[in-house]
């Protein structure tokens, strides 16, 4: 089951800045990056003006390789609290990459019974409007070992 | 080692304690006015009147004169303000004003503040207030319709919003989710929260939920909010105001109440943070800046959690008090939920009783303020579930965002 969503009730954007446009951006072209420190190495989502572990300010943009487990997640399921825009019920996830670093977004096609904690997930580009593509994750089969 | 490592391994400790001259807080305030509105879901006043009725009624409670007011710490998110507020009650002046942010987090905040400057000099009477038409007019988590397309408002809404990852209860659920994942608690566990504080709001005819009791049928039996959170896992939406006056320990003592005297209270921010949403930190299943705060209540204070009397946790939803039974020590980390379990330990009569007004879930959610009227009570003896010969206690402000909390002695 897809997430479907009102078309009369659109989503709010995402507020693209100096720090995180370039992450929006790939998204735009169906590529998942993280932010990376130059100086330390770091991986950091989300996009920062400055190393957290360093306060270097040169960064750069680290390809990722879309894999991932589920760390946590809710299922909206009554429309009163919920976004209006989109029709219950569906999923949010907080995923942990590969890479270390945590996202959170949707789950594209699954319900809650399909879903459990560790569970393997790649990600998946959905173009939900002409301006608008977000990067949500779907079942994977568990051909790597992820380590934690 | 980092503070979020200290957290994680629980090795904070306190070697150096203050000199009692350097925190000047400690045993020198007392909160000495407590008002408030009555708790409706449809109040049919603004809440610039909410708040003035809670305020001369504080006022009323202590004995003091509007005029004697020259001070004011408001929420950031109070949608009145302190222009509306002084020339509504007919205050003639204040020379100490000031607001505290992050919603619910601002609660024992505004106290920490009104007491920082009654401290130092720089008032003499100060009021802290919240009033809300939460329920009738703006309430949280509603997203008002939206006919066009629409930027967030800032980088965070901007990385939840496009994903529906909307409203409050999904943001604890989110922790919630972990937590009950990472401790083996369950949705009974958190039943017996929502029952007990239930009980408690039985016995106080001003509660939202007064002469409605709990059942853990009902519990089950409720529709879900966002999974896996349930309708009595979320607090009751209320119209309402609460006022606290508070002044020296010095002036107290011509004052008409006993004084509920401030031995500490503190705030914490925590790294990592996001407004409700910290799920990038190394650990979600519980609260650092509740722990934060708590650190720094038991060093200012001198006061360990075991001699706590009785406890107002802040309860926006119902797995916050076994988090927080963990963060401010009166349990292990991850045993907060067992303890919960049958609610006995939590009970007016338990180890650590509980939000023994009904808390946000069962009173009313005035924003903490309502827990820190409640907290005072138990000082003073008059609460509707009195925890017996009560000399400390305890009030923690909202979580998930900077947070705040106090203790109060007799």
């Amino acid at each position: 089951m897809v997430m479907e969503y009102n078309p009369a009730i659109p989503l709010l954007r995402p507020h693209i800045d100096l720090d995180n446009q370039g992450f929006w951006e790939a998204v735009k072209q169906h590529k998942l990056i993280f932010q990376k420190c130059k100086d330390c190495g770091l991986l950091v989502h989300r996009p920062r003006p400055m190393c957290p572990r360093c306060n270097s300010t040169e960064k750069e943009w680290a390809p990722s390789s879309g894999k991932g487990t589920i760390y946590s997640w809710v299922n909206f399921v009554y429309a009163n609290a919920a976004y209006p825009g989109i029709k219950v019920p569906y999923l949010v996830v907080v995923v942990e990459m590969e890479e270390g670093v945590r996202m959170l977004s949707n789950m594209y096609d699954s319900k809650k019974e399909d879903i459990h904690i560790g569970m393997p997930v790649e990600v998946v580009f959905d173009d939900i409007a002409d301006d608008l593509t977000l990067p949500k994750f779907k079942r994977r089969e568990a051909e790597t070992k992820v380590i934690r | 080692m980092s503070m979020f490592d200290q957290y994680l391994a629980r090795r904070y400790r306190t070697t150096v304690r203050p000199r009692p001259e350097e925190y000047k807080i400690k045993d020198n305030v007392a909160i000495v006015g407590i008002g408030a509105t009555e708790f409706s879901r449809d109040s049919g006043r603004s809440e610039c009147q909410l708040a003035c009725e809670a305020i001369k009624a504080a006022a009323d409670d202590a004995g003091l004169k509007i005029e004697e007011i020259d001070g004011l710490v408001k929420f950031a998110m109070d949608y009145t303000d302190e222009m509306h507020i002084v020339s509504s009650l007919g205050i003639p002046r204040l020379n100490y004003f000031g607001e505290c942010g992050w919603g619910g987090g601002a609660s024992c905040a505004t106290i920490l503040h009104a007491a920082t400057a009654v401290a130092a000099g720089a008032a003499k009477y100060v009021v802290c207030y919240r009033g809300m038409n939460e329920r009738s007019g703006r309430r949280y988590g509603r997203i008002p319709g939206v006919e066009q397309v629409m930027v967030s408002p800032n980088d965070h809404y901007g990385s939840i919003m496009p994903y529906g990852f909307a409203t409050p209860p999904s943001w604890v659920a989110m922790f919630a989710t972990r937590y009950m994942h990472e401790f083996g608690a369950t949705s009974d566990q958190l039943a017996s929260v929502c029952i007990v504080l239930r009980e408690n709001a039985c016995r106080n005819p001003k509660a939202m939920f007064y002469g409605k009791p709990l059942t853990l049928e009902d519990y089950r039996a409720a529709r879900m909010i966002v999974e896996p959170l349930r309708l009595f896992d979320c607090c009751v939406d209320t119209d309402g105001a609460v006022a606290i006056i508070v002044t020296s320990t010095e002036r107290a003592k011509n004052l008409k109440q006993r004084p509920a005297i401030l031995l500490g209270a503190t705030q914490g921010i925590a790294t990592q943070g996001e407004m409700m949403t910290s799920v990038y930190r190394p650990r979600i299943s519980g609260i650092p800046e509740s722990w934060y705060a708590g650190q720094e209540l038991w060093r200012v204070s001198g006061i360990t959690p075991k001699d706590v009397d009785v406890v107002q946790f802040y309860d926006a939803f119902s797995p916050l008090i076994p988090m927080q039974l963990e963060e401010y020590g009166f349990c292990g980390v991850g045993e907060g939920a067992a303890f919960c379990e049958g609610g006995d330990r939590i009970r007016a009569g338990g180890e650590v009783p509980c939000n023994t007004s009904g808390g946000h879930l069962s009173e009313a959610y005035i924003h903490g303020m309502n827990l820190i009227a409640e907290a005072v009570r138990q000082i003073r003896g008059t609460s509707t579930s009195q925890v017996k010969d009560a000399e400390l206690s305890l009030v923690t402000g909202g979580l998930g965002v900077p947070t705040s909390a106090l203790l109060l002695r007799r």
